[in-house]
């Protein structure tokens, strides 16, 4: 029997959040911890946790497990638990709405400033807009991107400064469209991050980089941010 | 974009470079004044190699490069954890107050630092 602890709060109902422990009989299956989530709403059916996709793909799933961020429908119980034991939190540095569902406003106004669309102000071709296989290739390891917010909430810079700092995930966003050929407000949206916060909290620790679900660098994409100021500012 | 008017450049890139810079001035001084002691110096040996301009110079380029390296650590680390949001408002008088001593802490040492070199 696995053993599983999981981080309950109601804030119509508790004072504080506490933990309750579960028992869960895996069949000796390596299941993903969703699974292991869906046998607990069974046993109670009041824990609140977000999914959808079950493959990775929607990012609704993050969570902590055993103190790493992750999306639980992709995450294997061999590579999350440790001495037959389970601790489920949700994502550090949100504010908790009930159990592991977290509200994620703050992490997506960090997304809104950074205009991720593409912004071109020269006339609209009759088709579409046209880019070569080798601009589109530096958009790769940038698009991936499924907003879980396992990077941001796994930075202490985004924990300490959520309304100032664009954290990993937003950079990394912000970094597809400086990249992208097809976008003509490069100036613009560089202007908007020369402060000494949004870009620069980062301190390169690549927690970012180490908990990424989808194998993404926003470490790398937050360097190549600074390079495209510094070469632009001096 | 944030403002901030209490940073060391107003800028998040300059802050950046300057940090970057200062600390590699700062460790090419470090070498120098650490291989010099594992030479091995005696009173005289070191007073004569500060007594040279070239010395006093680089000395004082290591002073201020603390100086500026020292601020804008301290500046990130005060914006970091004395806010408002982790604090409460106390958190922003007390960050402000750091702030202050910081930056006089900072200036004592540059100034006793020139006193010495050139006292």
């Amino acid at each position: 029997m696995l053993q599983v602890s999981i981080y309950r709060y109601n804030p119509e109902t508790d004072s504080e959040p506490s933990m309750q422990d579960f028992q869960v009989d895996t069949g000796g299956k390596d299941l993903m911890v969703l699974d292991v989530l869906e046998l607990i709403k069974t046993q109670d059916t009041t824990v609140g946790y977000r999914r959808s996709c079950r493959e990775g793909v929607c990012g609704s799933d993050g969570l902590n497990m055993n103190g790493k961020n992750g999306l639980a429908c992709i995450t294997p119980l061999s590579e999350a638990v440790k001495d037959n034991k389970l601790v489920i939190r949700p994502l550090p540095g949100l504010p908790v709405i009930r159990d592991l569902v977290v509200d994620m406003s703050m992490f997506y106004a960090q997304y809104e400033k950074v205009q991720p669309y593409l912004q071109n102000d020269t006339p609209a071709p009759a088709i579409e807009r046209l880019q070569s296989p080798e601009d589109r290739e530096k958009l790769d390891g940038l698009y991936e991107c499924i907003l879980c917010a396992c990077c941001s909430t796994a930075c202490p810079s985004f924990w300490w400064n959520p309304d100032r700092f664009i954290g990993p995930s937003g950079l990394l966003q912000a970094y597809r469209f400086l990249a992208d050929s097809r976008d003509t407000a490069t100036d613009e949206r560089l202007a908007k991050l020369d402060d000494p916060f949004s870009v620069f909290r980062c301190h390169g620790i690549q927690n970012c980089v180490n908990v990424c679900p989808k194998g993404l660098n926003p470490t790398r994409a937050i360097g190549h941010i600074r390079n495209m100021l510094l070469s632009r500012a001096t | 974009m944030v403002r901030s008017v209490t940073s060391f450049g107003r800028s998040g890139l300059s802050d950046w470079l300057v940090q970057r810079v200062s600390g590699v001035i700062l460790l090419a001084y470090f070498l120098y004044i650490g291989a010099a002691l594992i030479g091995g110096v005696d009173y005289l040996a070191w007073r004569e190699m500060f007594a040279s301009t070239g010395m006093r110079v680089f000395t004082l380029l290591a002073l201020l490069s603390l100086a500026a390296h020292a601020w804008i650590g301290m500046w990130a680390v005060s914006t970091d954890y004395m806010t408002e949001r982790l604090m409460g408002p106390k958190g922003n008088v007390l960050r402000i107050a750091f702030q202050i001593a910081c930056s006089l802490v900072i200036f004592v040492y540059v100034i006793w630092g020139i006193q010495i070199l050139w006292g």
